[in-house]
């Protein structure tokens, strides 16, 4: 399992490198196509899955997917986690196959899994959202966990993340921060126990983490 | 839950009490279970408790988005909380901007019956039963966001009957969580004082009724706990005097208004000394109809003229009513009160009281004079303490993508 985890941290760095400019062109590639729908302009809008922006983008008819009731837990420093539903309103499966965000060098997609008695949290693939569909991201569950948080999720800020989808088109989502106290899986990329949003990394950078998973596989 | 409410053991759970038999601890039990089976028919449906579905209105639902604040003039719910804040120290107008969002995010679904955003106990939220969110905000919150306060946003005047306890008055924001379903009260409340947090801690919280939802005629005038029906002479929302009385007309607080939340206690035991002539004279109105001594039924206008066979006034001159009276017609407000009724402390067997709660444009102007009037004399005082007193500027509400408060902080 650590195995899996660490092949994936290899490569997030120049992932993510990769990503910023992809989000770039993504959200160029966005505006362009929603351009249409909104009269006032305000095109990020229909890119931008909002809480309150939901039923606003249900009415626009969105053909492509959509983030609703998007929300990440606060956190000072270290870890955090961004929740919600995809939903995807299209004919052909939608597969999410990474996140960015300007919050973390290192966003995750992680499922929830119970080992040993014990639920624990570890990278997957990507989240496929099925035609007509939805997937639903909650404590407990799928997840999106932002690593390494280079500033605190402040309660009632707003953090965007950046879903990279398989077509290599991407999707800004706002989340609200809330404060929150569950989701306190366990991760199960080392033998240290890390409470997402509460465990101070401090001193901890990713390189580090990557050492300490090469260690035990 | 239907499997546990069922008294009637099921087969299975038969076979495992005879099982258990042998211990002699569980011979009652045996014997319980069988009387039980051996008088349930055999269909075991009869053990669902059946349900009484007329006058369901849980799903019921008040708008959240309007030019007001939908809880100022909602036909009062059966339950209200009503929950003051304190800012701790560093939350500046940033800050504050961040918490109103949280919070209108969170009213705004939980009014409409969907759960809020984080909501570890989403099926709570599904029962909304006319559930409003109602916010104010005192000087502290004012002076924090950097704001004009309005004149009149302060402690009110002292009044010589005033016993003010500090846990009962000010604070810096006020939540009002009213439904007809006490429960989505409780899960509102503790859902909006989650996200509050890192911003504020609770100052004092107070926890009001009225007639359950369906006992009488939604609208009706409350009793208090004295018996009396109060709350008679009041505006009616949506008349020419409410909307000249209630809304503000200037500034950040343009279609807003003013709440003052006073805590009265009501002496229950001296009250049981007074019968039922001395009640009815000491408010000037009869304790059965709430109809003055002069009239028949509650909304006739009291003859204050009046007089009975040797010369004094049918309704006294020291009673609640006369002395509540002002020929000032903007000395008038919205009231909207409710009843408590807490542990009594050691020794007695009674905490009772009114929530007294009053929506004004000014309570300067509107509301302490008639104060004033009860303060100087009113028989009611005899029986009844103000507690705690409380005064907090109540913004105009929001569209569909803003937030309470947006004309302060945004």
């Amino acid at each position: 399992m650590s195995r899996t985890i660490r092949s994936h941290r290899t490569t997030t760095t120049s992932r993510a490198a990769r990503l910023a400019a992809v989000g770039l062109a993504g959200a160029l590639a966005l505006t362009a196509c929603s351009g249409g729908d909104d009269a006032d302009g305000a095109t990020t809008d229909a890119a931008t899955a909002t809480g309150t922006g939901t039923a606003a983008a249900q009415d626009a008819g969105l053909d492509e997917l959509e983030v609703r009731d998007p929300w990440a837990k606060a956190a000072d420093a270290g870890m955090s986690a961004a929740f919600g539903t995809l939903h995807n309103p299209t004919d052909g499966d939608v597969v999410v196959v990474a996140a960015s965000s300007p919050s973390s060098p290192m966003v995750e997609l992680h499922e929830t899994v119970e080992v040993d008695g014990v639920a624990q949290m570890r990278e997957v693939e990507g989240f496929t959202v099925p035609a007509g569909g939805d997937v639903v991201l909650e404590p407990g569950g799928n997840h999106l966990m932002l690593m390494g948080l280079t500033a605190p999720l402040t309660p009632g800020a707003e953090v965007t993340v950046v879903l990279e989808l398989a077509d290599g088109t991407t999707l800004d989502v706002v989340a609200p921060v809330k404060e929150f106290a569950g989701a306190n899986e366990t991760y199960a990329g080392g033998d240290d126990v890390h409470d997402m949003g509460e465990h101070d990394m401090d001193g901890h950078d990713m390189g580090d983490m990557d050492e300490h998973a090469g260690s035990e596989g | 839950m239907s499997d546990d409410a069922s008294a009637i053991p099921s087969p299975s759970r038969r076979q495992l009490l005879v099982g258990g038999g042998a211990v002699a601890g569980w011979g009652a039990a045996l014997a319980l279970g069988v009387d039980a089976a051996v008088a349930a028919p055999s269909s075991a449906p009869a053990a669902v408790p059946s349900q009484d579905t007329a006058g369901l209105r849980g799903a019921s639902t008040v708008p959240f988005h309007g030019p007001h604040q939908a809880g100022v003039t909602v036909v009062p719910q059966a339950h209200s909380t009503f929950v003051a804040l304190d800012l701790v120290d560093g939350v500046d107008r940033d800050a504050l901007g961040r918490l109103m969002r949280l919070l209108t995010d969170d009213a705004r679904r939980l009014t409409q019956g969907l759960p809020a955003l984080a909501d570890t106990e989403p099926e709570l939220a599904r029962r909304p039963a006319r559930l409003t969110v109602t916010f104010g905000f005192g000087p502290g919150f004012v002076a924090s966001a950097g704001g004009e306060a309005p004149g009149w946003l302060g402690p009110l005047p002292a009044f010589g009957v005033d016993r003010l306890e500090e846990g009962w008055s000010d604070g810096d924001l006020l939540l009002e969580v009213a439904s007809d379903d006490p429960v989505t009260v409780a899960h509102a409340v503790r859902m909006l004082l989650k996200g509050t947090r890192a911003f504020a801690t609770v100052r004092w919280l107070q926890q009001g009724f009225r007639d359950a939802y369906g006992s009488v005629p939604t609208g009706t005038t409350m009793r208090n706990l004295f018996g009396q029906i109060d709350g008679t002479v009041n505006l009616v929302p949506g008349s020419v005097d409410a909307e000249d009385l209630v809304w503000i007309r200037d500034g950040w607080l343009d279609r807003g208004t003013s709440v003052v939340v006073r805590r009265i206690a009501m002496n229950l035991e001296t009250w049981d000394e007074l019968d039922r002539p001395g009640r009815e004279q000491s408010v000037g109105r009869r304790l059965d109809t709430g109809a003055p001594l002069t009239g028949t039924r509650e909304h006739d206008e009291p003859d204050f003229d009046a007089v009975d066979a040797v010369g004094f006034p049918v309704i006294p001159e020291f009673s609640h009513i006369a002395r509540a009276r002002s020929a000032d017609p903007r000395e008038r407000f919205l009231r909207r009160g409710y009843n408590y009724d807490l542990p009594p402390r050691p020794g007695a067997i009674s905490e009772s009281g009114l929530i007294f709660v009053s929506f004004q444009a000014d309570p300067v102007t509107q509301f302490v004079p008639v104060q004033r009037r009860l303060d100087e004399l009113d028989l009611l005082n005899t029986w009844t303490t103000p507690i705690g007193s409380a005064v907090f500027a109540v913004p105009p509400g929001c569209q569909e993508g803003g937030f309470v408060g947006e004309t302060l902080l945004g």
